[in-house]
């Protein structure tokens, strides 16, 4: 607890804001309604001059919680960064002048005076936030899988310094990167198949002294926290390790769709294999014309894309990597002997990047290429024909083969799907002790969630991350790139949470959250609803944070009923009092109050963007940052309406499928409880419009200005809010 | 059908700058651009494919590739940059010496006229040439082509576009066997080019 509070407000008239606002109001304002004790005005706030001024004031006056009103909380946040100060920054920048049209001056003025009354309110709410107290210190990495991404994941990981501990289930390390011949061409010239280069990694891996490795080994369990996971390891042979581990890479790359569920395209006959099966003919040939099974040289081969793949009866999606897989393949006869025939079946070749200049090579080499649907495979003579409709020519035809080579997909090795309760008897991977299952959640199709477009190796569950095709389906080189981004995730994952802070998206974020157990009605919504698995519970069925695997998200604080879960800087009152601080004028004055709580990593980006470009909206408007829809508790909602707000406004992120929400789950829970407002409104005898969510993106900075002013029109059509005086 | 690279070596072999078939990518941009399209059998992009897929006589007894224009809307825009012009022609030529292209495909005719007329003086006869064009089909017809077509002829002979003289024999160049000399030589370099003993 902090001693004694001492407060002060410094307010900024540069950047035109002395010009369109009246500052000596505002400065009453803050003294009077926001009770601040020191009130300071500086034409340049942000100049070295006026942060030397708060800086000599917080240590002479001992100022620990003070407000700053200028632009928004997103600019000048080097200048003003007072760490040992408790803050609140009053946007009446971006927030105020540049998004008020001209000619509504007295609104404007009382739209500033609100933001400042607010900033007051909310600041002497706030706590200095102090770190979590249970971090751990624990900085190894744990690497899940010895294929080629977890070998590269604990390669970069040992070469940055930390120490990795690498478990992989087989005798031996490689993976799937040690089954092939030769792997697609990762540098220029694109012309022919490469070395895989595994056998190098291997031994630099093996030889590594930051390295220790487990085959032939398994995951037992899982348990603790990014800083202090402790891990069982057991051997096959039945001998156990515990290890102390700060944060763990889930690198298990995919097994391949099993061929014999198409037996009509072949699978199952002597001389169809699927591309891991060439690789095999391939490695025993080494470089010199290839033979089959039984010894027959194959002088014809018929590769056919998308074998059980794009197929809704199979894997509805396509693995990325097998085009170019199978082009390389069939340059593994060309280049041994060009007079074998090669012809690759496909209904769409997909090549991205250099992959293109491979296709040409190929096509340099004499692999045909055609395009057709293959409608079946059968025994024929010696080998197998293959009938198909070739889509240029329009036509039925046939190909007779010595062999078949089917393109199946990749299976993603993810364990549990923890949300499917006829999966908990799946072997696990990690074996977590987490209350919320075994596994990491998926997002489709066995696939491991992770945010796809920002944060491609982040995880549903802290300080975990998933690399390479376990993730999304990708080729090696892809599966290199992805193992290097994890590990260095990894690495500052065990750094933040060794200093108590956040990992992303708020990383360095010191508040987290603490719950008043002696309220707590154990309903088990924060449990459930955490998209992080951050809160098992404990032997008296209370709520059990763990502090470590919280990303502070604030979405369990929005869960709670009984609302006795908050952060120091962030709780139910520091954005309730902001609520309560709004002047509401009466139900005649025509000046309806509107509520908007933005979601702090898009939606109000956005709106600042609006105001950079003078985007105008309407000055009665009242908007608060939140950290996550999800943070939302439906209490300031009740509230807001019962003080009189004629409307309330949630701005956050896209959800369902592909969602933007930072915190995943966030916006989809705010939907959901949102759903149910309904029903409160009709109980205070309100219209529905009175309360309603809308998405935005980070560059919908038009959109924003658009959705205020239409829902402003809707609150005039709809007329002021009943409410009003009684709040 | 076999998709093999037999008829596709065979191209590559016989026909000028027919190694580039192998390189089409099948994206159907020639066949969206060539103004031909909805008159003729086939597309560049359908005949390379059905190369590929070792259609042989359908390919060379296609009416195709007589029917291009050489306007290089194709090569201008083909992303893989084949000369398809180029290609279509070789195959004609090819379709030709073998003896498989279409009998009575107008183009091929008329280009058959053409070079007889040329090679026979070593200067085309336009006379000569015209009519022989307007009786392919026959004497009567050849009168209705001649009388349908009568006032520009008139007009050309008045502007001394056209001699009737040139009827009876015509003029020719001077070194005649010198001319048939070069032919001959320029057939041999390609046939060389090409692999081939003799056309
Ligand atoms: S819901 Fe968010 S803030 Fe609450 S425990 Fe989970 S991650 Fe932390
Ligand atoms: S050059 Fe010939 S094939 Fe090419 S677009 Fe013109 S007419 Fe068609
Ligand atoms: S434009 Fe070129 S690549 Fe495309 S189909 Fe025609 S020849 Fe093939």
């Amino acid at each position: 607890m902090m001693s004694e509070m001492k407060t002060a407000a410094y307010l900024c008239s540069g950047c035109g804001l002395g010009d369109k606002l009246d500052m000596a109001s505002l400065s009453k304002v803050a003294q009077k309604a926001g009770k601040m004790a020191i009130v300071r005005e500086h034409p340049f706030l942000c100049s070295e001059e006026g942060v030397k001024l708060i800086h000599d004031e917080i240590e002479k006056e001992s100022v620990t919680h003070a407000v700053i009103a200028a632009c928004s909380r997103r600019s000048k946040t080097e200048a003003f960064s007072f760490p040992e100060t408790a803050l609140s920054r009053v946007n009446l920048r971006e927030g105020v002048i540049w998004v008020v049209a001209e000619g509504h001056e007295e609104i404007r003025q009382e739209m500033a005076e609100d933001y400042v009354r607010m900033g007051c309110a909310e600041v002497k709410k706030m706590k200095l936030p102090r770190g979590n107290p249970e971090s751990g210190k624990e900085k190894n990495i744990l690497v899940v899988g010895g294929g080629l991404s977890g070998l590269t994941s604990a390669l970069e990981a040992a070469e940055t310094g930390y120490k990795v501990v690498l478990v992989e289930k087989e005798t031996r390390l490689g993976g799937w990167a040690s089954k092939i011949w030769k792997r697609v061409p990762f540098s220029s010239p694109y012309n022919d198949p490469q070395n895989t280069g595994i056998l190098e990694l291997i031994s630099k891996v093996s030889a590594h002294k930051n390295i220790e490795i487990h085959v032939n080994s398994a995951i037992l369990e899982t348990s603790g926290a990014p800083g202090k996971f402790v891990v069982r390891i057991g051997k096959a042979e039945g001998t156990e390790t515990e290890v102390k581990i700060g944060a763990i890479i889930q690198a298990t790359g995919f097994s391949s769709y099993d061929i014999s569920k198409l037996p009509e395209l072949g699978g199952g006959l002597p001389h169809v294999v699927d591309q891991a099966g060439l690789e095999q003919l391939a490695i025993k040939a080494e470089g010199k014309p290839i033979a089959r099974e039984d010894g027959k040289p194959i002088r014809s081969v018929a590769f056919v894309q998308c074998a059980g793949q794009r197929d809704e009866s199979h894997l509805p999606y396509c693995s990325g990597h097998c085009c170019a897989t199978s082009i390389k393949q069939a340059m593994y006869f060309k280049d041994a002997h060009p007079e074998v025939d090669t012809v690759i079946i496909y209904t769409d070749l997909r090549t991205p990047g250099m992959g293109e200049d491979f296709y040409r090579s190929a096509q340099e080499k004499g692999v045909i290429f055609t395009k057709g649907k293959v409608s079946s495979v059968e025994n024929a003579g010696e080998g197998c024909r293959l009938k198909f409709r070739d889509l240029i020519l329009d036509e039925e035809s046939t190909i007779e083969a010595d062999l078949v080579v089917l393109a199946t997909g990749q299976v993603p090795n993810s364990g549990v799907n923890i949300e499917l309760p006829e999966e908990r008897n799946q072997v696990s991977v990690l074996n977590l002790s987490y209350r919320q299952g075994k596994d990491m959640p998926q997002l489709k199709y066995g696939f491991m969630d992770s945010h796809f477009i920002c944060f491609p190796y982040e995880t549903r569950r802290t300080g975990i991350y998933a690399a390479g095709p376990v993730r999304r389906p990708m080729d090696m080189l892809q599966a290199t790139e992805d193992a290097t981004g994890a590990a260095l995730k990894a690495i500052q994952a065990v750094e933040n949470a060794s200093l108590g802070r956040a990992a992303h998206p708020r990383s360095g974020d010191l508040s987290f959250p603490t719950v008043r157990l002696e309220g707590c009605t154990q309903c088990k919504r924060c449990t459930v609803e955490c998209p992080f698995g951050a809160i098992d519970e404990d032997e008296k069925r209370f709520p059990l944070f763990n502090e470590s695997r919280c990303r502070r998200c604030g979405t369990c604080m929005g869960a709670c009923p009984v609302r006795v879960i908050s952060f120091e800087n962030y709780s139910i009152d520091t954005v309730g009092s902001q609520i309560k601080a709004v002047d509401m004028p009466d139900e005649f004055s025509e000046k309806p109050r509107i509520l908007i709580l933005a979601c702090e990593n898009d939606a109000y980006p956005a709106l600042d963007m609006a105001g950079m470009k003078n985007r105008c909206y309407s000055a009665f408007a009242r908007i608060i940052p939140v950290r996550c829809l999800g943070s939302v508790n439906t209490i300031w909602i009740t509230d807001a309406l019962n003080s009189g707000y004629d409307g309330v406004m949630m701005m956050g992120c896209k959800h369902g499928d592909n969602y933007q929400c930072h915190f995943v789950k966030g916006s989809e829970l705010a939907n959901y409880r949102m759903g149910k407002m309904d029903d409160t409104l009709k109980q205070l005898g309100l219209e529905t419009e009175r309360v309603t969510t809308v998405e935005v993106a980070i560059t919908d900075h038009e959109k924003v200005a658009a959705f205020i002013n239409d829902y402003a029109e809707t609150i005039r059509i709809i007329g002021m809010s009943p409410m009003k005086g009684f709040g | 059908m076999s998709y093999r690279n037999d008829f596709l070596k065979e191209v590559e072999e016989n026909v000028e700058e027919g190694e580039w078939v192998k390189m089409c990518m099948q994206c159907g941009v020639c066949a969206g651009s060539c103004p031909f399209g909805p008159h003729w059998e086939h597309s560049p992009q359908k005949i390379f494919m059905m190369i590929r897929a070792g259609e042989r006589i359908q390919v060379l007894s296609s009416d195709s590739m007589w029917m291009c224009t050489s306007c290089y809307n194709c090569i201008v825009r083909c992303p893989r940059k084949l000369p398809i012009t180029h290609i279509m022609h070789g195959l004609a030529n090819y379709a030709h010496r073998l003896g498989l292209a279409p009998k009575g495909q107008p183009t091929r005719v008329f280009a058959k006229t053409f070079w007889d007329n040329l090679v026979k003086t070593g200067r085309v006869n336009e006379l000569k040439l015209t009519l022989s064009h307007y009786f392919r089909d026959g004497f009567i017809q050849g009168i209705r082509n001649a009388l349908a077509m009568k006032d520009i002829g008139l007009g050309m002979m008045k502007a001394r576009r056209i001699n009737p003289m040139e009827l009876f024999g015509g003029h020719g160049l001077q070194d005649l066997e010198g001319f048939h000399a070069i032919v001959a030589k320029a057939r041999e370099i390609e046939d060389r080019k090409k692999g081939l003993k003799n056309g």
